[in-house]
């Protein structure tokens, strides 16, 4: 049987992208965001995961203003990186693992959990720049991704105890797929950041850390975070942060972190990065 | 009519909630459209031209048209799409975010080097009004 296990936190900052596709990764800016990232390389290239389950969420590159949906499963044989303004990135085309996709939609929707099934579609940063925090830059990507985009950019996102609730159907799904695949689930995005207006570049390294340890040690707490916290502490981006606990609802009860990084900044970014063992 | 919403108390901030998404459809539409290289040749050939294939209000596209950052986000424009808009003017992230805040790229810049604006003083409307 396919089973979980365990959990990576991630954030997607597209500079990290540039980085390492035009080769400054070592430089004095980006070389103490990448070297928090060397041990996980190592941890991934041991876990060796059949398949990612990657919740991201796409930045109107797949989704424009057309359509929102709120969770909506790949469920497609690849997904080719998108052209975002400045051409696709230079990285592997992203292959899909469809029986396991169709498997966990069929589920979810029975679990009462009614996502939008996608058959098409490209990936941007959101998605591709934690597979390069992860592997840098192979030929072609070690494993197969399930992507699960959700909507954080139009306001409500989904709350953070029903991304939670989603991570344990998620799991219950992929427990009852009858291929033995051991599957590695990244929860991407934040950490605290504001883009937007005159209070971009807030940052809030006290609630980050924070954030993590309810996230790790007491989910069923930090699952409770209301919208409003994330958006005045966190900053009106970092409401991304609630992905992360579709990862962990994934997860066991009781995990082990194995790794943890927190750098500031990356361009107008907290990067923050976990690394959980189901225990 | 407005409905007071917990969020309106955050300064500098501009929630992109449903009523704004709605209010900024066509403007938003306008900015991703700048995605492609096609359309980006298409705006440049004729800005005129090109905006108005896009049903906008006049306030938003004199917005759009003259670069106004913060008010095309205050006219219902999601940062994710008026960013494609200030790439198109070969203005990044980081430089956008330098000019909605009447910083500068210099000195934004060296704010977040230095650990990004502080939450001390940034959290409620009131904190910012002395």
């Amino acid at each position: 049987m396919a089973y979980i296990s365990s959990g990576v936190a991630c954030s997607h900052v597209p500079a990290l992208g540039v980085a390492s596709d035009t080769g400054i990764s070592d430089d004095d800016y980006y070389g103490p965001i990448f070297r928090g990232f060397e041990y996980s390389k190592q941890w991934m290239a041991e876990e060796k995961p059949d398949v990612i389950f990657l919740v991201y969420n796409d930045h109107c590159t797949a989704f424009d203003a057309t359509i929102i949906p709120t969770f909506a499963l790949g469920c497609a044989t690849e997904y080719q990186p998108a052209d975002e303004g400045w051409g696709p990135r230079p990285v592997p085309v992203v292959k899909g693992h469809q029986t396991l996709s169709a498997h966990i939609a069929q589920s979810l929707v029975l679990d009462m959990f009614d996502i939008t099934v996608i058959n098409q579609m490209e990936v941007d940063h959101g998605l591709t720049v934690p597979l390069t925090m992860m592997f840098g830059q192979p030929e072609a990507w070690p494993c197969p991704v399930v992507p699960l985009a959700v909507n954080v950019v139009q306001y409500p996102a989904p709350l953070g105890i029903r991304c939670y609730a989603l991570g344990k159907a998620i799991r219950k799904a992929i427990a009852s797929f009858p291929e033995d695949l051991k599957v590695c689930v990244f929860g991407t995005g934040g950490m605290s950041h504001q883009l937007q207006h005159k209070r971009a570049g807030l940052i809030n390294a006290e609630w980050d850390a924070r954030f993590m340890d309810l996230l790790v040690n007491n989910p069923d707490q930090g699952a409770k975070i209301e919208h409003i916290e994330y958006l005045r502490e966190a900053g009106s981006e970092g409401i991304e942060l609630v992905m992360w606990y579709v990862m962990r609802g994934a997860l066991n009860e009781h995990v082990e972190e194995k790794h943890r990084f927190y750098h500031v900044p990356a361009s107008n970014t907290a990067v923050g990065h976990l690394i959980l063992e189901n225990r | 009519m407005s409905e007071d919403k917990d969020y309106d108390d955050i300064p500098g901030t501009i929630v992109f909630d449903s009523q704004q998404a709605a209010r900024g459809y066509h403007l938003n539409q306008f900015c991703i459209s700048l995605r492609l290289q096609k359309n980006r040749d298409e705006f440049s050939a004729d800005p005129e031209a090109y905006i108005d294939r896009f049903p906008m209000t006049a306030e938003q596209r004199d917005a759009a048209l003259n670069q106004q950052w913060t008010l095309l986000l205050e006219l219902g424009g999601n940062i994710y799409y008026t960013s494609k808009l200030a790439a198109y003017h070969g203005i990044n992230f980081q430089e956008l975010a330098g000019l909605m805040t009447g910083m500068g790229a210099e000195k934004y810049r060296a704010m977040m080097v230095s650990g990004g604006r502080s939450i001390e003083g940034n959290r409620s409307k009131s904190e910012w009004e002395d």
